[in-house]
Formats: C-alpha cells, structure tokens, sequence
C-alpha cells in the first residue's frame, strides 16, 4: 500500500473509522451490556427509577437462587442434548457426506433431497413429530431430543463436509488403500484429520442450533429435560417480578456459547455461510 | 473409482444408511402423516378418521387469521432483511481496511448473533419496558420530556419493536458473511477501476456485487429462510399480541396446533407454508443463478 490518493490519507480518516466503529459497538453491545448487569443487580437497582446503569456492586445472589431453586439445571440439560446431538451428527454426518463425494452415492439427487430437509419450517414438521413423540413414549426424554436435534442438524453437517471432504486429494487416500488400510482405517487415519478445521467449524454451528432450539424443547418437553431457552420463559409474568431469574439464567445460557465461539473463532467464517465463503 | 481395490460393495451404503433412516424418521414421516391426516377431521372434540376431502384447504381461503397472519411475516421480511443487508454491508466496508483493534470490534459486533433469539427476544422485552427499561429513558432525554412509550402493547409500536430486536440480532451475521466476501475481492480489479476514474458506486455496481454475489445471495437465502419462520424474538417480547397483531405464520401454526388442538387443520397449514416455501425457494435459487 503504497503513494495513497490525498483522500485516503490515513490521519482523519482512520480517526472517523474508530468513532464510527465504537458507536457500532455501543449500539450493538449496549442490550448485552444491559442483560449482565440487570443479573448482577440489587432487586432495588433493577426497580429503580429512573433505571440505574451498573450496579452498585457485582453480586451474585441472582444466580444463587438459581442453583438453590434447581433452576440452573436447565442448563446443563441443553449442555447434554447440544453436545450429545452434535457429536452423533457429526459421526454420522461426515461418514454420508464421505459416502457422497467418494462414491457418488444417490448421486445429485440424494444430495439435493438432503439439503432441501433444511429449508423444512420446523413449525410445519413440530406437530407430527409430538404425536408421534407422545406415541413412541418419548415426550420429555433426552434421548428424544436428542434424535431429533441429530436429525435436524444432519443436512448441515452433511452439506458441509462434503464441502471441506471433496477438497482432500484423492491420492492420499488411494496410497493409504495400497498400504493396506481398510475403508474405516482410511476414513479414520486419513480423511478425519484432514478435515479437522472443518469438523470444529461445523460442530460449532450445530452446537449452537441444539442449544438455541426454542420451538421443540417448549413442545416436547416437559419437567425432566426442560432446556434453558424454555425456561427462561417459565419467568415472564404478567407482572415484571421475575426480571433478576430472566437476566441471570439468560446469562448463564450464554457463556457456554461465547466460550465455544471464542475458543473456536478462527475455524467459523466458512462455516456460517454454509461454505460460501472458501478459507 | 478405487471401489476394485476393496471387495465390499455395501460400504458407501452403511455410510449413508444412519443419516437417511434418520431424516426419514424425523423429516419424511412428518410430512407424509401431515399430508394424512390434513384430509381428516381430527380437533380436540372429533377424532374423525374419514377421508374428508379437501376440507380442511377450503377452510384455508376462508381464514382471515391465516393470512392476516401470512402478511405480517412478510412484512417483518420485507423491512428485516433489506435493512440487515445494507446496514450490514455498510458495517463490512468501515471495517474493511486494515485497522489497529479491528479483531475486537468485529469481535464485539458479532455478540448479538450468538445470543440464542429467545434470550435476544427476552432482553429486547427487559430493555423495552416502560418505567425500568432504558429506551423510553434514552428517547426522553432525546425528545426533551419524559416519555411513556408501551413498546410491546402499543399497536403503533409493537412491529418497530420486533424489527429493532431482529435486526440488532442478525446485521452482525450479515456483517461477518459480507466482511468476509468483500475481502477476497480481487483488490488490483478496484485499483484498476479507480486509476481509470471510476467513482466508488460504479466500482461498487460492476466489480464488486458481481464478485460478492454468491456469498451475498447465499445469505439473503438463509436470512430468507428464517425470517419467514419467526418465531422465538416474537415469542419472547408479545407473543403475537396485542390480540392477534404481530401473529406470524409460525405463531398462528402453533396456537393452531398446540392451544386449539386442530390437528388436521394445523397439518393443512404445514402443507400451505410448505408449498410457498418450495415455490420461493425454487423461484429464488434459479433467479439468484446458485443452481449448477
């Protein structure tokens, strides 16, 4: 970047850049800001008027009733049907996504019936599922949630690791085979490592599908695996008492996200634009 | 192919056999026991299994709700996502340049989008209150006296509302997508375009949109997709209310299915919304050119 036009002058312009970008950032943070600091807050502070903006002090007797009232619970049920339902998703995932770009299996068709499951409203399909749910015993079960977030995410899954699998060279595998390897050796030992930095991408997005799910948990669900999305909502009253419960399982329904995501940050720009965008 | 080097010919078959036993469970059984069922009439009083024709679709035309309900989902798309896009592509531009601290501010940027829509929906409705909520606390010190606005009952307020919390929400997933694509647009093309004198918008028209397209396209799809399915940030701040105001589509399936017990009739607006789906979705994958 060299001999840049009057106008492109770094000084002002970068200076108007960063005013720019921190009223952005107030705007966009600001409600997520608010949400913390409502969870830590006296009821006194979150009933005041006018609002105050911080508490006094950071204090954690919000949270506290949470754990005692078994509350926080929910959470860890979602921790469970997230993370179970992304792992077998992405076992079974990868190994038919490996079976359509190596063998063309089905051919285009099957690949195109199986991203168009995803384009399914869940709202269209919600309601056949309960009933056959309430047939099957499975109302309420983790492992009923569990098949069905696998199920939902698989399209996905599949969709993007055919993706990340069609760009390994053939010839890796090919010498693998000579070498003796079977196919479930190959699949191991060669295409799963090489597909690593997809994997991690793509387990993201479907760990977070599962665990913002709000529509089937609040159907099929009822006491025993109740995720932390419906219970947020158990809270919203008519009157407006419960504001310290709805900010402070809101923002323990949140750190486990934000934790994955920064962990993961740098596999997830591929991933969120379903493998438009390469690299 | 390499299938010769190994004997078992059913290999490609047990790979693909979980996923599609799966999707047949949870995505074709729905389907074809909705497509059933929506020609009986079966409601929480009458479990009547008899084939009654196309009852159930007649009624569809006669349900103002339905519609009413079809109109506000599109009008919530119709100023979402143009806003979403533009915005987000504005935002992709101020950060495109290189700039000191640029990772933390995308970083911060993109909270809102990780937040699960329910708990999005659920701070909007915390921010939003009249007395202890900070906006009416921030519109009055703009507006000079003191404020009382009922953001999630005032009919003139409810969709503004929704619209703040959905956009607030989802810009930054534009943002990401659009940062991304606007970087990998051939920089020597745009020194090119500017050594010849081209303003920023020809530029913009005739290099950029062209190169960001698929990327872009993909994202409108998606947005797309779900904003036509809205259901938790309406769910969380007014529930569909004041009365039927703010009913989506989904909103009305599930008080159809899940409060009234219709059950045939809800399976007959699971046929309906599939149908526009695959129409639109069809109709949009072909215009945008992303169909091979």
């Amino acid at each position: 970047m060299s001999a840049l036009p009057f106008h492109r002058r770094p000084g002002p312009r970068l200076a108007f850049r960063y005013v720019l970008a921190t009223l952005l950032v107030i705007v966009f943070v600001f409600p997520v800001y608010w949400l913390f600091s409502i969870s830590f807050k006296t009821p006194d502070e979150i009933f005041a008027f006018p609002p105050v903006w911080y508490p006094a002090s950071i204090q954690f007797s919000n949270y506290r009733v949470l754990f005692k009232d078994g509350d926080a619970w929910t959470v860890w049920n979602s921790l469970v049907l997230a993370s179970v339902s992304t792992v077998f998703a992405m076992i079974l995932g990868t190994i038919a996504a490996y079976s359509l770009v190596r063998f063309k299996t089905g051919g285009e068709n099957l690949a195109v019936w199986i991203i168009s499951q995803r384009m399914m409203p869940p709202v269209a399909i919600v309601f056949p599922i309960f009933l056959l749910y309430v047939y099957l015993g499975w109302v309420d079960t983790f492992h009923g949630l569990i098949i069905l977030y696998t199920a939902f995410s698989l399209p996905y899954v599949i969709w993007m690791m055919r993706g990340y699998i069609e760009d390994i060279p053939l010839e890796l595998e090919e010498s693998a085979l000579v070498d003796g390897c079977t196919r479930w050796e190959v699949l191991w030992k060669v295409v799963l490592p090489m597909a690593r930095s997809g994997l991690f991408a793509t387990a993201v997005f479907t760990f977070i599908f599962a665990w913002n799910d709000f529509l089937f948990a609040l159907v099929l669900t009822r006491t025993e695996v109740t995720t932390y999305t419906v219970q947020v909502t158990h809270y919203f009253g008519g009157q407006s008492n419960f504001w310290a419960k709805i900010a402070a399982m809101s923002v323990l329904g949140t750190i486990p996200v934000f934790f994955t995501v920064a962990i993961m940050q740098r596999y997830l720009v591929r991933g969120i634009s379903m493998g438009a965008v390469k690299g | 192919m390499t299938a010769a080097v190994h004997p078992d010919r059913n290999f490609k078959y047990w790979l693909v056999a979980p996923a599609i036993f799966l999707l047949l469970l949870i995505g074709l059984f729905p389907l074809i026991y909705s497509l059933v069922v929506s020609f009986m009439r079966i409601d929480m009083m009458d479990t009547d299994t008899s084939f009654a024709g196309l009852y159930n679709y007649a009624n569809l035309f006669k349900d103002a709700r339905l519609w009413w309900s079809l109109a506000h989902t599109l009008l919530i798309t119709a100023i979402a996502l143009p806003v979403e896009l533009l915005l987000g592509l504005a935002m992709a531009y101020l950060f495109l340049e290189r700039m000191p601290g640029r990772q933390l501010f995308v970083a911060l940027l993109v909270l809102p989008t990780i937040i699960s829509p329910i708990v999005a929906g659920a701070t909007w409705r915390l921010l939003f209150d009249n007395r202890y909520g900070p906006i009416n606390q921030i519109v009055s010190f703009f507006a000079g006296e003191r404020m009382d606005l009922l953001w999630t009952i005032n009919p003139n307020l409810v969709y503004p509302a929704i619209i703040f919390c959905e956009i607030w929400q989802w810009t930054p997933f534009m943002f990401l997508i659009l940062l991304a694509a606007l970087s990998n647009v051939d920089k020597s093309q745009l020194e090119a375009a500017e050594i010849d004198g081209a303003r920023f918008w020809r530029s913009f028209r005739y290099i950029v949109v062209p190169a960001i397209w698929p990327v872009m396209a993909i994202a409108i799809l998606i947005r797309g997709l779900d904003l036509f399915r809205i259901f938790d940030i309406i769910w969380a701040l007014t529930q569909g209310g004041p009365g039927t105001m703010t009913e989506t589509i989904s909103i009305y399936a599930y008080v159809q299915g899940f409060k009234q017990f219709e059950t045939s009739y809800t399976a007959a607006i699971a046929f309906l919304v599939i149908a526009i789906l695959t129409v639109v979705c069809t109709w949009a994958i072909r215009r945008m050119g992303l169909a091979k």
